[in-house]
């Protein structure tokens, strides 16, 4: 094993470690202001995990768009409705089947991961990427491009009109 | 004059041939040898930029202390040392004496984790300035997104020590922060998209490349209309975002105490305000970056040109602090949401039409 | 490299925890932190897949820019809908917004 692919591995299980400890924090905290942190911890993880898979451009997006716009979104709801912040239940009463239900699926995930031979291509990306991926959202994917665009204009009116008092 | 110029690459050059001839001696693999290199090197670079922004703080501090008397027309310090150069060294000291209060009730582990939270990004968004001909810590191709991302993060600290506080002030000052500074993030982020058409790249390096003509003097803040009005959307909402006056409403004395960090005391309080001037520190390195040319200049060597072009703009950031009252909370988010983003927005439209149409004829000329 | 099925594993470990979140919290906010789980550990995998499957294709990057775009749009309304639940029945526990079950 060289020393870069020995690092790249520590950094895998580091990010790893990261988003599922997150991730556990953000599920199981009944203090829901706890919970959100515990997701921004999860995100910055999976961020970490796109550094790792060289896709440093969607890291970073990942990181604005999640950390810097919707989890402070999720704080600030949190806020808004507080009183049910602190403590109390975190779970409703059909608990152990969703908890059923998650290992499940993951069983079965598992099973599918393991069983499956995936065609492994090992190439080296090749120069700036940023460039590609925005000719590509310019032409190949043009239409769902600007139907996202859309998307995201209705949204903001939509939650603009629900919200407003 | 080379040498000088090139004196801060040639002394890591030499610091790695340094590390590469001790390490010789090991036996070890080739591939291990320069991973461990670069590791070392790599904890060298981050010990001296943090010692070098702590530097720079402290200057800030006594620099800022200084300007606002002479507007007010006082001395300001003059007691330690000449002409009250220590005085931040002073009050460091007595900053880190002072106790650790922790309020009763407090969330303790949100309370001790935000001072944290809300300093070190700026730290890390430091990684991409090119601060000489060379001297760019990491030179990341998404360096614009970079500073931009991490940069949002530090809003995440402000709220959780205005929740983990307990206390109403705090609360209502982090609440502040986080509209206020989620609401000039769009201006600026959207003033950022103008560079990066100009430019054509996202990298630091690239950006300070691209403003190299007309004798290092193609900056970006000469691109009329396009830049001079990009520069100022930047550094308005800049100065917005890291909570400066008169934009200190999360903060303001007279309205909610010290806001988010109303709480704190000692080393933590001491995060909180050396964060702030990171931040300051920061919004004027990205935009003599982006538009006042980097580090290019005649005659003295780069770094020197971009200190003196960051403290032309810490100057001016100072100046408006003393010399403007603190907007009102309505107005802040009326300014932010139907000012500058219209502006911002008219703005990108603009530049790519002088991308389309005037630059490649200015292009001819040597100029951007 | 870390073997693609680490990847995946990984993944699917944190769209399991998100469906558990989702299917168990009481709180409307709880819930929406579970499905931005899920969609994170999608995210994962098309950028997996892109890696290792196809690295010369970036159909997997772009989709994965997609889904974070998708993301905000639904934390956006999501969290508008949350607080005018709230502003008019002072809960945002699901269990107890039921007006519309018979």
């Amino acid at each position: 094993m060289t020393a870069d692919l020995f690092l790249t591995n520590v950094a895998f299980y580091v990010v790893g470690a990261i988003a599922l400890v997150g991730a556990l924090i953000a599920v199981t905290q009944p203090n829901l202001l706890r919970a959100a942190l515990g997701l921004i911890l999860a995100f910055v993880g999976v961020a970490g995990v796109y550094f790792v898979l060289e896709a440093e451009f969607v890291g970073v997006v990942q990181i604005l768009i999640y950390i810097g716009a919707i989890s402070v979104l999720i704080l600030f709801a949190v806020m808004l409705t507080r009183g049910l912040m602190r403590g109390g239940v975190a779970f409703n009463t059909q608990w152990v089947g969703a908890a059923l239900i998650a290992v499940i699926v993951f069983a079965i995930l598992l099973f599918v991961v393991v069983g499956t031979k995936w065609n492994v291509v090992t190439q080296k990306v090749s120069g700036d990427l940023i460039p590609k991926i925005g000719t590509e959202l310019m032409t190949t994917y043009l239409l769902p491009f600007e139907a996202i665009s859309l998307l995201l204009l209705a949204a903001l009116v939509g939650a603009i009109v629900i919200a407003r008092e | 004059m080379d040498l000088l110029n090139n004196l801060f690459p040639n002394l890591y050059d030499w610091l790695v041939g340094v590390l590469h001839a001790l390490l010789a001696g090991l036996n070890l693999r080739a591939d291990v040898e320069s991973a461990l290199v670069a590791g070392i090197m790599g904890l060298v670079v981050v010990v001296v930029l943090l010692l070098w922004l702590v530097l720079m703080v402290l200057a800030m501090i006594w620099f800022e202390r200084k300007t606002a008397a002479r507007v007010q027309d006082r001395v300001g310090p003059n007691r330690v040392g000449p002409w009250g150069l220590l005085q931040p060294i002073a009050d460091t000291i007595k900053m880190l004496i002072k106790e650790d209060i922790i309020p009763a009730n407090a969330d303790r582990l949100v309370h001790t984790l935000a001072p944290m939270v809300a300093a070190a990004p700026a730290v890390l968004a430091f990684a991409v300035i090119p601060w000489g001909k060379g001297m760019a810590p990491t030179d990341l191709n998404i360096g614009l997104l970079w500073v931009v991302a991490i940069g949002s993060i530090g809003t995440i600290g402000l709220f959780m020590a205005g929740y983990g506080s307990n206390n109403k002030f705090s609360l209502l000052g982090g609440m502040r922060a986080v509209a206020q500074m989620i609401s000039y993030e769009v201006p600026q982020v959207l003033t950022l998209v103008v560079i990066a058409l100009m430019a054509g790249s996202l990298s630091m390096n690239d950006i300070v490349a691209a403003q190299s003509g007309w004798n290092g003097l193609g900056w970006y803040i000469f691109a009329f209309p396009v830049g001079p009005i990009a520069f100022i959307v930047y550094y308005i909402s800049a100065l917005a975002e890291v909570n400066r006056t008169p934009f200190d409403i999360p903060e303001g004395e007279s309205e909610i105490v010290a806001g988010h960090h109303t709480e704190y005391s000692g080393l933590k309080w001491g995060f909180f305000y050396v964060g702030e001037y990171f931040n300051f520190f920061l919004i004027c390195s990205v935009a003599v970056t982006l538009f006042l040319g980097g580090w290019q200049g005649p005659l003295l060597p780069g770094y020197v040109w971009f200190i003196i072009k960051v403290y032309a703009l810490v100057l001016l950031g100072m100046w408006i602090r003393m010399t403007w009252p603190r907007v009102r909370v309505d107005h802040l988010m009326k300014f932010a949401w139907k000012v500058l983003v219209p502006i911002a927005l008219i703005n990108i439209l603009l530049a790519s039409l002088f991308v389309t149409y005037a630059l490649p004829a200015l292009n001819q000329y040597g100029l951007f | 490299m870390v073997p693609l099925q680490f990847y995946l594993l990984l993944a699917a470990a944190l769209f399991c925890i998100g469906l558990f979140g989702a299917l168990a919290r009481r709180n409307a906010i709880g819930i929406l932190i579970g499905i931005e789980l899920m969609l994170n550990a999608v995210n994962i995998n098309l950028i997996a897949f892109w890696r290792y499957i196809k690295p010369a294709d970036l159909a997997g990057q772009i989709f994965a820019l997609f889904v974070i775009t998708l993301a905000a749009a639904e934390a956006a309304i999501g969290l508008a809908l949350i607080i005018a639940i709230y502003r008019s029945r002072d809960t945002v526990n699901v269990e107890e917004v039921d007006l519309m079950k018979w």
